[in-house]
């Protein structure tokens, strides 16, 4: 077994956990991460030199962060862990890589995809000003660099993440002008009985409010129509209160984004089935409980196989390498992958609560004009996708991308994506699933044109 | 209409396809088209989007200059110009022997009413300061141009659908056959009926034709594209070379787009991929070219279905099986430019019998008694 | 400028340009920062008025990325400053 070549994408909660459960079962896995140090975007460590105490990066998840930093130190020697290194293309047995030595290519048996998640755009007039920023942006720039994304910030958003990063903005002495969330308080309620199932995030998240409120951070509800305005750059945000007033807030910086979204495009370029999730709006890769997907030997674990946080991530990783071990016919406690099975299912429900408390504020794109830019890269504006969508009869994303350039850009549609699919729906009266997702394409991030850095 | 008798049934929606349809529906014919997927999302779309008639084989020549007057007259014909621009088609030497073959070509082309432009390297640096040092010469074909693939096929279609064809996506084709008196053809769960039958399925044709007992040596090829980022516009001809194994055009917005090589791909599920070590070898020839790229990311690359022939010219003409079946497919990597005149060439074939242009080159009988194709690999 | 330094820190500095004007940075600052701490904004952006500032800040969405003196031009919310970097952001006119 010691030369079946495993490779772990990821060096997040899930894929550290994958690592260390294939170390236990007695395979020495490849570990590749874009990152110099483990952690994955929720535990990413700040660059040697701007080191913090953990208690000020990761908050109530300090001992959490710490304990997946120290796996990386346990691990070291008995994983082959290529840090700084992008998987840039699957195909066939094999990933593109491009690493600080240049590119080379990664022959795999088995893989297990720990891709994570990027923060979820929606689009809104002037969202690509200078000092607007994701919501996930502007707490790295904290965590990682000691930094704000501005001197006087607004946050809006639509899930838990947004009173923990204006909390955490707060601590760090910025001047919180506004809190905006687009969902309305009522649906908190609404989500309460499933998230009952993990008390303890939800007391997590009461208290950040509680304390935001204590502190005077003026916090509103069920907000619409959110405009960035300034000149060259944000200086206001307008809002609508959810009793419909009209309100301006002056910032220099912005901080939005409206959940979380799967980086799935190395799932789709191995050849993985997709399935639509109903609950999160977006294509997932299709797989069992314990990770693995339609193809043989390949596995998601964590965000990157659908939103379920941190904590499910870990468990998820650590499932999914319990199945490869498994499918590689090697012994494996069983009483391990039914524990890992149940506490899934139990984060499960409260994930449901979760996405209840925090319903998709399909609002937002409801009512934005045609002129709003939709696709960052390439400065196009909704107005295109919707003329593609009911002039040029396009049925699905891919089609709309071809017709107008959409998702065409340097990030692939990242970012413009699942607003793209939520418009086209809108657009054509359909389904949202009708809308179907932009296909992967090689390569899933930008790589330089130098061929001697490819050979 | 549906459960009638169409006049013509379309079996596959490229440009060919879709321009055909259009055609035949002015001539007032019913038309059904079949799509096993998206009108123009094979070959039509998936090309590097040269618009060149310079290098092409003499037999396709009358064809291409037909095409080339309909590029002209897209935004009347389908209501835009699908990003068509007639930059000109700039041809690269890299040593002596290609040079010769440049001033050779351009000796030959005249005979066919191409009036190519030859310099050697000092103009060609003084012409086109952005070509590396590698290039030693260069023949221009300045009428030549460039268009956007992803919108031809479709506008094509929504054309033809406006003039009152019948456009049927994802309605795969699995078999048709000649019936005495017409033509049944299963496609989509539903079996339909039409007097005469067009097989413009690209790749898929070799399998049309040997429904009719006319197997060809078809083999698939999917051409390895790459973009890269917006770059500051420079490069304002579209760019080929000697041996054609690199080929290079800039759009106004700034990518860089570039291929050579062949992808990999799977004809039975219509799958396909572009290879990372095919993609490399484009990118150091095309550096070769055009060193100052070197700065530019790659942001995307892919590759799709087309159908080679071994002599790599196109099928074209009536089936010498089946009566009133009109085959038009296999253009061997170099279709794009074509397809809008391979419209109007098949509906003459449809409704006359006949085509203005000269198709003997590409009668399908050249291939009788050939051995099928090898299996792809 | 668009960023603060909400928690000042020692280290060692290290000197850069921006603009052809010279600013200093820390060890362990990203590009991102070190230029925001001292700048508007990243670039211009090609297809449209006005500059940009990146967005996500993890790799992700593409939109930092700033061009170097010599040419090369790297996403500067994962790269590290290093010393004698020369940015060119191209937006004090925008």
């Amino acid at each position: 077994m010691s030369d079946t070549r495993v490779v772990v994408v990821g060096a997040g909660p899930a894929g550290m956990r994958a690592c260390a459960a294939l170390v236990a079962a007695g395979l020495t896995p490849i570990l590749i991460d874009e990152a110099a140090r483990s952690g994955g975007r929720i535990y990413q460590q700040p660059p040697q030199g701007a080191a913090r105490p953990g208690r000020e990066l990761y908050g109530f998840e300090a001992a959490k962060a710490a304990r997946i930093h120290a796996l990386e130190a346990q691990l070291a020697g008995r994983i082959d862990h290529r840090r700084e290194t992008l998987v840039w293309n699957c195909f066939e047995d094999a990933l593109d890589l491009l690493g600080p030595s240049g590119p080379s290519r990664q022959p795999f048996d088995a893989l297990i995809l720990a891709t994570g998640a990027t923060d979820l755009a929606l689009p809104f007039p002037g969202w690509t000003l200078p000092g607007v920023y994701a919501l996930g942006g502007a707490q790295i720039a904290l965590k990682t660099q000691g930094c704000g994304i501005g001197r006087r910030v607004v946050f809006l958003g639509a899930g838990p993440l947004l009173p923990l990063v204006a909390w955490q903005y707060v601590q760090a002495g910025a001047d919180v002008a506004a809190v905006l969330d687009a969902t309305p308080f009522a649906a908190k309620l609404r989500g309460l009985p499933n998230m009952l199932f993990a008390p303890a995030t939800l007391a997590k998240g009461a208290y950040y409010v509680a304390r935001l409120l204590a502190a005077g951070v003026p916090m509103a509800w069920g907000v619409g129509g959110p405009r960035a305005e300034g000149d060259g750059r944000v200086e206001r945000v307008h809002f609508v209160t959810a009793g419909g007033d009209a309100r301006v807030v002056a910032c220099d910086a912005l901080g939005a984004s409206f959940g979380l979204r799967s980086e799935t495009q190395l799932a789709d370029l191995a050849g993985c089935d997709f399935v639509f999730d109903r609950r999160t709006r977006q294509y997932v890769p299709a797989r069992d409980v314990a990770g693995r997907t339609s193809r043989r030997f390949v596995y998601v674990a964590g965000d990157g196989a659908g939103i379920g946080g941190a904590d499910a991530a870990e468990l998820a990783g650590e499932r999914a390498a319990l199945a490869l071990a498994e499918d590689l016919g090697l012994p494996v406690d069983v009483n391990r992958a039914a524990f890992l099975d149940g506490r899934l299912a139990r984060l499960d429900r409260f994930r449901r609560g979760l996405e209840t408390a925090y319903p998709f504020p399909a609002h937002l794109l409801r009512d934005i004009g045609d002129d709003t830019m939709l696709c960052r890269c390439e400065g196009i504006a909704v107005g295109a996708l919707r003329a593609a969508a009911r002039d040029k009869g396009a049925p699905e994303l891919n089609r709309a991308k071809a017709f107008t350039r959409i998702g065409m850009g340097r990030c692939q549609g990242r970012m413009c994506g699942r607003a793209a699919a939520e418009l086209l729906a809108a657009a054509r009266g359909e389904d949202l699933a009708r809308a179907g997702r932009l296909r992967g394409q090689p390569p899933v991030k930008p790589i330089p044109m130098i061929p001697e850095l490819l050979s | 209409m549906s459960v009638g008798v169409f006049d013509v049934a379309i079996v596959g929606g490229g440009t060919a396809g879709c321009a055909a349809a259009l055609a035949l529906r002015k001539r007032g014919m019913s038309v059904v088209l079949l799509e096993k997927g998206q009108c123009g999302a094979m070959a039509s779309g998936t090309n590097f989007g040269g618009v060149r008639r310079q290098g092409r084989d003499f037999r396709e020549m009358p064809l291409a200059t037909r095409a080339r007057a309909i590029w002209d007259r897209l935004p009347e014909l389908v209501g835009e110009d699908c990003e068509f621009r007639a930059t000109g088609h700039l041809k690269l030497a890299r040593d002596a022997a290609e040079m010769a073959e440049l001033e050779r070509y351009a000796r030959d082309a005249r005979d066919h009413g191409l009036e190519l432009s030859v310099v050697g390297g000092n103009a060609v640096r003084a012409l086109y300061p952005w070509l590396g040092e590698a290039v030693t010469g260069a023949s221009l074909c300045p009428d030549d141009g460039q268009a956007n693939p992803r919108l031809v096929g479709p506008a094509f279609a929504r054309a033809a659908r406006a003039a009152g064809a019948e456009i049927r996506e994802f309605a795969p084709v699995t078999h048709a056959r000649w019936t005495g008196a017409g033509f049944e053809i299963d496609a989509g769960g539903a079996t339909l009926r039409a007097r005469l039958l067009v097989n413009v399925a690209g790749f898929w044709g070799g399998e049309v034709a040997a429904w009719f007992g006319e197997p060809v040596p078809i083999r698939p090829l999917c051409p390895n594209m790459v973009v890269t980022e917006p770059v500051p516009y420079v490069i304002d001809r579209s760019i080929g070379v000697c041996g054609g194994n690199v080929y290079v055009r800039q759009v106004e917005r700034g990518n860089v787009i570039f291929g050579g090589g062949r992808g990999w791909g799977d004809t039975a599920r219509a799958i396909s991929r572009p290879r990372a070590d095919v993609a490399r070898d484009a990118m150091a020839r095309t550096l070769a070219i055009l060193p100052w790229l070197r700065d530019a990311r790659i942001i995307r690359t892919w590759t799709g279905f087309d159908g080679e022939m071994p002599d790599d010219i196109p099928v074209i003409g009536p089936s010498r099986t089946t009566p009133g079946l009109i085959h038009a497919f296999g253009f061997s990597g170099h279709g794009f430019q074509l397809g809008p005149a391979i419209g109007e060439i098949v509906a003459e074939l449809v409704a006359d019998g006949r085509s203005a242009s000269p198709l003997a080159p590409f009668a399908i009988a050249r291939f009788a008694g050939a051995p099928p194709a090898p299996a792809p690999r | 400028m668009q960023f603060v330094r909400l928690k000042p820190r020692d280290g060692e500095t290290v000197a850069l340009t921006i603009d052809g004007r010279s600013v200093e940075a820390r060890a362990g600052d990203t590009l991102m920062t070190a230029i925001l701490l001292h700048a508007p904004a990243l670039r211009r952006f090609e297809f449209g008025d006005g500059a940009r500032a990146g967005y996500c800040l993890m790799g992700a969405c593409q939109d930092c990325f700033v061009a170097l003196a010599d040419g090369d031009r790297v996403r500067a919310c994962t790269t590290l400053v290093a010393p004698g970097m020369a940015v060119r952001t191209g937006t004090r006119d925008v």
